[in-house]
């Protein structure tokens, strides 16, 4: 079994468990912008429902209410943007950041209110969080070559959670492109007035969609807290929101190709993790601090090559206001 | 009329917007199975009132009754289900779904989209044979030319299960002899007994195809004829509320030399598609040049271009002395200095800015000018002085320099935006709908004012998508069609049908569809 | 008073008003679900900000960053941008403030070093806006996504600047050696001492001026030269500008320039006047504050330093509170600031028909 082939397999596990995340951020976002609304506040939803659930996970002893807790919490998040956004018309860029600014500081203070330290919530013991389950037939797979490894190592021991994040996306594509609800969304967010003659509700279709998004968006935070994590700890989403907002661009909001761009950030992040310490000819070690700035410099690189070609759903941004 | 006769019945519909009272106790009966003709000018409140019985908007007072049943709607959804359809002036189309997605959307009839596409298909080629309107069903409605994009939208009312159909000014956007095809449509469904009521400001086509006329005015409703028993004139002073002059008067052009030489232009959109190839044409100073054509055939662009919004791909425009090719453009900035005024076709979005104060739209373009800048001091005295005397030669009202741009009613802005341009006394004027949105009063005045400067030796390229203001001011017209010159006439001997043809790029001969140079 | 007088009574005034009493009171519901008076703590707040003389001289202090980052988010809202990355350029803008406030030739007098570290600040927070900015003109990337990455680059970059290169030797903690003395911007109370004036020590000094400066250059340079026209043009109607001969890509790398600029002063505040030294995260929150400091002053110079102050208030009271009461940290400044772009930003309209409704109604005008 050669080392190289057993790196790959296990940078690509890696990959998969940073990759959970950024798929329901950016399934949450892909809902929103198809309706025509702009969600910025994808970071700010997975912070507060990663602390939401690591909160309710600790005092309730399980990890289902700190799943349905989270899902609230971000639900909650996403009915104000839409309010602001969708009833009130006002600045839908703003009203995200508002959200992401105003989970910073909620998460801050509630965790000094509740647990008496700011910023942090107590560990998690194994009970309350998400484990990995092992996959049947580990064993029978281990005497094959090759698919042996992968099984185990890539595909079986992953949490719950993981096998859900991959199973949402096909479901998405289902939803958007094969149902009554997927046409009228899609069409709500190219030209609200063809849904509103047709007598449909323009913002009943938003509102639905945002609330799909705040849900799942309540997942990733809730993955990332107690599956990923034993805890929540300040800022622990460290931009994969945005990153997630990047990959739904670079995605050009289709279901699959988004898993893709979230899978390749993913990809990238965990090969930098693994050439830390590593020399380069020249330069010598690469700084800590580059690695840990690869994540945001590929956004940008990306968001700068590509975007030319990226057209976003023609009402995207903008409220919708009823004039001939 | 017998009681059970009447598809739609409007009694005292009010309705505000802010301050603007948009329709004033309207009252309004309308014979099933008949043409109804609803004529208006800009802003006499005719697409409200249609709007309202559509259930876009809700009337504040006032009854509606269809079929004799009380209707009362708070969405379109309301007005679908009782019968009713609507073609409005922009079409409601999701440009990338395909005619059936679009025919289908808010009627799926079923959560799962398969299997209502299938249904929805079956009914709509039967619909569509029977109506004479025929399209093909799985093209994305974007790639259709937009006379095919109004089929979609008729059928889309059938599809509804529409008895009324309503269709907001349809013949804006057709040649004339699509449009003449659109009333053989009408005939068919009149057959079938579908009530048709159609919103227009063209009083020829009232003329040719309503049963029935009624007249608005400012809001209200003020009179009713049988189309037989009327007559264009008369007709017109009930629009007005005065006698109008429909046709005016121009003297003899003074046609010096050309000022504007442009050969083999081809020119792409924004979005790089090629609009407007192998254009040659040349304006001369004292000489008004009229460009007609179907909106979307190449005029708009040709405008951008020439007001160095759009680069050119290839061919070259000799201008005021310069030349612009693909390796020399010039900007607006530069075009403004050899001068060369812009009005430009979109008022709202491109001539003024309706945040800002009329001042500031008065300076839009000249905010560089050496007269009211001292150094790097704007000086705000002097930008409101220019906007005074610009306000005073063009009769805006109100003459308040400081008022939002936005709170001028459509023919003030449009008065505002020429006579910021008019006053700088250009020897180029490229004029794109002067007159869109304008009130007739305002209408008259800014055509006035379009000749003065034509006598006064400059040169004129004026763009219209009204045949019939493009005809009354040339002096010499050029058709443009799918981005060609495709026919050359003389003002004085131009009439509409062969406009209509070279509209169309429908004439038989090649030397015609060669557009001859003059 | 005429309809339109009134309308913009409502719109300039009363909507903000409303719309920052809103924000406040949401604030009080936040107090109360974590078991704090919110009478007690807006006491406690407004004492520890106003009530005594280094309270002040603190909320002066920290109200000379909002000024710096509410004139940078509010020029960027003037084209139609949104800059949210006033933390970043705050950041970098300081490194251009140390780098001449280190390395400069000692001998030099304050009058030359001064204003050279100043523009040490201003080149290098434009820098750091420079390429967000050309990726929205020119490449179309969103500018809000990018400008959030350039936070996170410029964290990475301090520390690594901080810890590898400006440490001194010998140094534990990733901090710079102190600024030339020509760098040091007096203190006020020093000032004020030097006239026979004793008043309590605080770390408000002379920026203070820099900041009013700025505000009335950002003023005339939006409303009077033609320049700002441009800009406002851009911001209101791109077509319309390109129609009127503007360039909006360049006026977009120019103003997103300006922008960035006027985020790099606060180091002239917080490391000239105050540290003298550089060190981690001495921008920290002043750049999100300015996005909540520029809609609640409506992107307008006067109304930045009314809520410059405001949140100078906050700032020093939340330290107070901090300080007073157990169960409250510093956070709940983000808290409202979080609430403040909401109500102010997101939820402007929210009161705009009722206040219409019975303050401008149609029927009694004209």
């Amino acid at each position: 079994m050669s080392d190289f082939f057993l790196n790959t397999v296990l940078t690509l596990d890696a990959s998969v468990r940073v990759c959970v995340p950024l798929i329901f951020a950016s399934m949450a976002g892909l809902f929103a912008e198809r309706s025509g609304v702009v969600d910025i506040g994808l970071e700010g939803k997975l912070l507060m429902s990663a602390f939401i659930a690591a909160s309710a996970a600790a005092v309730f002893g399980s990890p289902w209410i700190g799943l349905l807790a989270g899902i609230f919490a971000s639900a909650v998040l996403a009915m104000i943007h839409g309010f602001a956004s969708i009833t009130y018309k006002g600045n839908q860029i703003v009203s995200g950041v508002a959200i992401n600014i105003l989970a910073s500081g909620l998460t801050m203070i509630l965790s000094l209110a509740w647990f008496k330290k700011a910023g942090i919530t107590p560990t998690l013991k194994n009970d309350q969080r998400f484990l990995s389950i092992d996959l049947p037939g580990l064993d029978l797979m281990d005497h094959i070559p090759i698919l042996g490894v992968i099984y185990r190592e890539l595909i079986s021991g992953h949490n719950v959670l993981v096998y859900v994040a991959f199973a949402i996306v096909p479901m998405v594509w289902w939803v958007v492109y094969r149902t009554r609800f997927g046409l009228r969304l899609r069409a709500v967010g190219e030209n609200p007035k063809a849904v509103d003659t047709a007598g449909l509700s323009v913002e009943a279709l938003r509102y639905k969609a945002l609330l799909i998004g705040g849900m799942l968006c309540g997942i990733g935070g809730v993955y990332i807290a107690t599956a990923y994590n034993a805890q929540f700890v300040k800022e622990m989403t460290a931009g994969s929101g945005f990153i997630a907002l990047a990959a739904l661009i670079f995605g050009k909001w289709h279901p699959y190709k988004v898993l893709a761009a979230c899978f390749l950030f993913a990809f990238l992040d965990a090969i930098s993790i693994r050439l830390q310490g590593t020399t380069i000819p020249v330069i010598g070690e690469i700084p800590v601090q580059l690695i840990e700035a690869t994540p945001y410099i590929l956004t940008i690189i990306l968001l700068a090559g590509f975007i030319g070609k990226a057209v976003p759903p023609k009402a995207s941004a903008q409220p919708y206001i009823k004039e001939l | 009329m017998a009681k059970s006769n009447i598809a739609i019945e409007l009694i005292n519909v009010d309705k505000h917007f802010g301050a603007v009272h948009a329709n004033d106790k309207v009252n309004l009966s309308v014979e099933s199975g008949s043409i109804h003709g609803i004529v208006g000018e800009n802003g006499a409140g005719k697409s409200t009132l249609m709007s309202i019985l559509y259930g876009f908007y809700q009337a504040d007072s006032g009854q509606i009754k269809v079929f004799n049943k009380d209707f009362r709607a708070t969405s379109s959804k309301q007005s679908i289900e009782a019968g009713i359809g609507m073609v409005h002036q922009h079409f409601m189309l999701v440009d990338n779904f395909t005619v059936l997605e679009n025919v289908v959307l808010g009627s799926e009839g079923g959560a799962l989209i398969s299997e209502s596409l299938s249904n929805a298909r079956i009914e709509l080629t039967r619909l569509a044979k029977e109506y004479g309107l025929e399209v093909e069903l799985d093209i994305a409605v974007e790639e259709l030319s937009v006379g095919m994009q109004q089929r979609v939208e008729i059928l889309k009312g059938l599809y509804k299960g529409a008895k009324v159909l309503i269709l907001d000014e349809p013949t804006g956007v057709l040649t004339p002899q699509e449009s003449d095809e659109l009333f053989r449509i009408f005939e068919a469904l009149k057959n079938q007994g579908v009530t048709i009521i159609l919103i227009t400001h063209k009083l020829r086509e009232i003329m040719s195809i309503t049963d029935h006329v009624s007249v608005m005015r400012a809001g209200k409703m003020v009179a009713h004829r049988e189309t037989s028993k009327t007559n264009p004139e008369e007709l017109a002073e009930l629009m007005i509320g005065r006698k109008v002059l429909l046709n005016i008067e121009k003297s003899k052009a003074n046609i010096g030399k050309p000022v504007l030489v442009i050969k083999n232009l081809e020119i792409a959109n924004e979005q790089g598609l090629k609009r407007v190839s192998n254009v040659s044409f040349e304006a001369r100073s004292g000489e008004i040049l009229g460009i007609a054509g179907v909106t979307g055939n190449g005029q708009g662009t040709l405008l951008k271009a020439l007001a160095g919004i759009l680069p050119i791909s290839q061919g070259s425009i000799e201008i005021m002395g310069q030349t612009i090719s693909s390796n020399n453009p010039l900007n607006p900035q530069q075009l403004r200095n050899l001068g060369v005024a812009h009005v430009p076709e979109d008022r709202q979005r491109m001539g003024m800015i309706s945040e800002f104060t009329a001042s500031e739209t008065a300076l839009l373009g000249y905010h560089n000018d050496k007269k009211i800048n001292q150094g790097i001091w704007l000086k705000r005295s002097s930008v409101k002085a220019n906007c005074e005397s610009i306000m005073h030669a063009f009769d805006v009202r109100p003459n308040n320099p400081n008022l939002m741009s936005s709170n001028f009613s459509g023919g003030n802005q449009q008065k505002l935006i020429l006579a910021r341009e008019f006053e700088r006394d250009p020897e180029v004027l490229i004029i794109g709908q002067p007159t869109r949105g304008v009130d007739i009063g305002a209408i008259e005045f800014i055509r006035k004012r379009i000749i003065e400067m034509r006598d006064a030796g400059k040169a004129i390229i004026l763009i219209s998508v009204e045949l019939e203001e493009i005809m009354s001011l040339s002096d010499r017209i050029i058709v443009m069609c799918d981005g060609e010159i495709t026919g050359t006439v003389n003002g004085a001997d131009a009439d509409e049908a062969t406009l209509g043809m070279m509209m169309a790029n429908a004439l038989q001969s090649e030397d015609e569809l060669k557009g001859a140079q003059l | 008073m005429t309809r339109e007088r009134r309308l913009s009574w409502i719109n300039g005034l009363l909507l903000p008003f409303l719309n920052v009493l809103t924000a406040f009171l949401a604030t009080a519901v936040v107090f109360l679900l974590i078991g704090v008076d919110p009478i007690k703590a807006t006491k406690i707040l407004i004492y520890g900000a106003l009530g005594y003389d280094e309270g002040l001289g603190y909320t002066l202090y920290y109200a000379t960053n909002f000024v710096f980052t509410g004139l940078a988010v509010a020029v960027a809202f003037h084209a139609g941008l949104f800059n949210i990355g006033g933390e970043g350029q705050a950041y970098v803008g300081g490194l251009g403030t140390a780098l001449v406030a280190l390395y400069i030739n000692p001998a030099l007098s304050a009058w030359i070093v001064i204003p050279l570290a100043i523009s040490g600040g201003l080149l290098f927070g434009a820098l750091w806006a420079i390429i967000p900015a050309y990726l929205q003109a020119y490449r179309g990337s969103h500018i809000v996504i990018t400008t959030i990455m350039f936070n996170f680059l410029a964290s990475a970059l301090m520390v690594y600047i901080l810890v590898n290169v400006l440490r001194e030797v010998g140094e534990m903690s990733p901090e710079s050696g102190d600024f030339i003395k020509a760098s040091w911007l007096p203190f006020v109370h020093d000032i004020f001492a030097s006239f026979g004036y004793k008043i309590a020590k605080s770390p408000l000094n002379l920026s203070i001026l820099v900041a009013l400066f700025f505000s009335g250059l950002v003023w005339f340079f939006l409303w009077h030269t033609r320049w700002g026209f441009a800009i406002r043009a851009v911001g209101k109607s791109n077509d319309a500008a390109i129609y009127g001969g503007i360039n909006p890509k360049k006026i977009i790398v120019i103003t997103m320039c300006i922008s960035g600029a006027l985020a790099g002063l606060v180091g002239i505040n917080e490391l000239m006047g105050v540290q003298h030294r550089l060190f981690l995260n001495f921008n920290y929150g002043y750049g999100f504050g300015g996005i909540a400091v520029a809609l609640m002053g409506r992107n307008h110079p006067i109304g930045i330093l009314i809520a410059a102050f405001l949140f100078g208030i906050l700032y020093q009271g939340g330290a107070e509170l901090d300080f007073e009461l157990q169960n409250v940290s510093r956070d709940i400044v983000v808290v409202m600031q979080g609430l403040v772009i909401l109500f102010c930003g997101g939820l402007e309209y929210l009161y705009r028909p009722v206040l219409m409704r019975f303050l401008a109604p149609i029927e009694g005008t004209e």
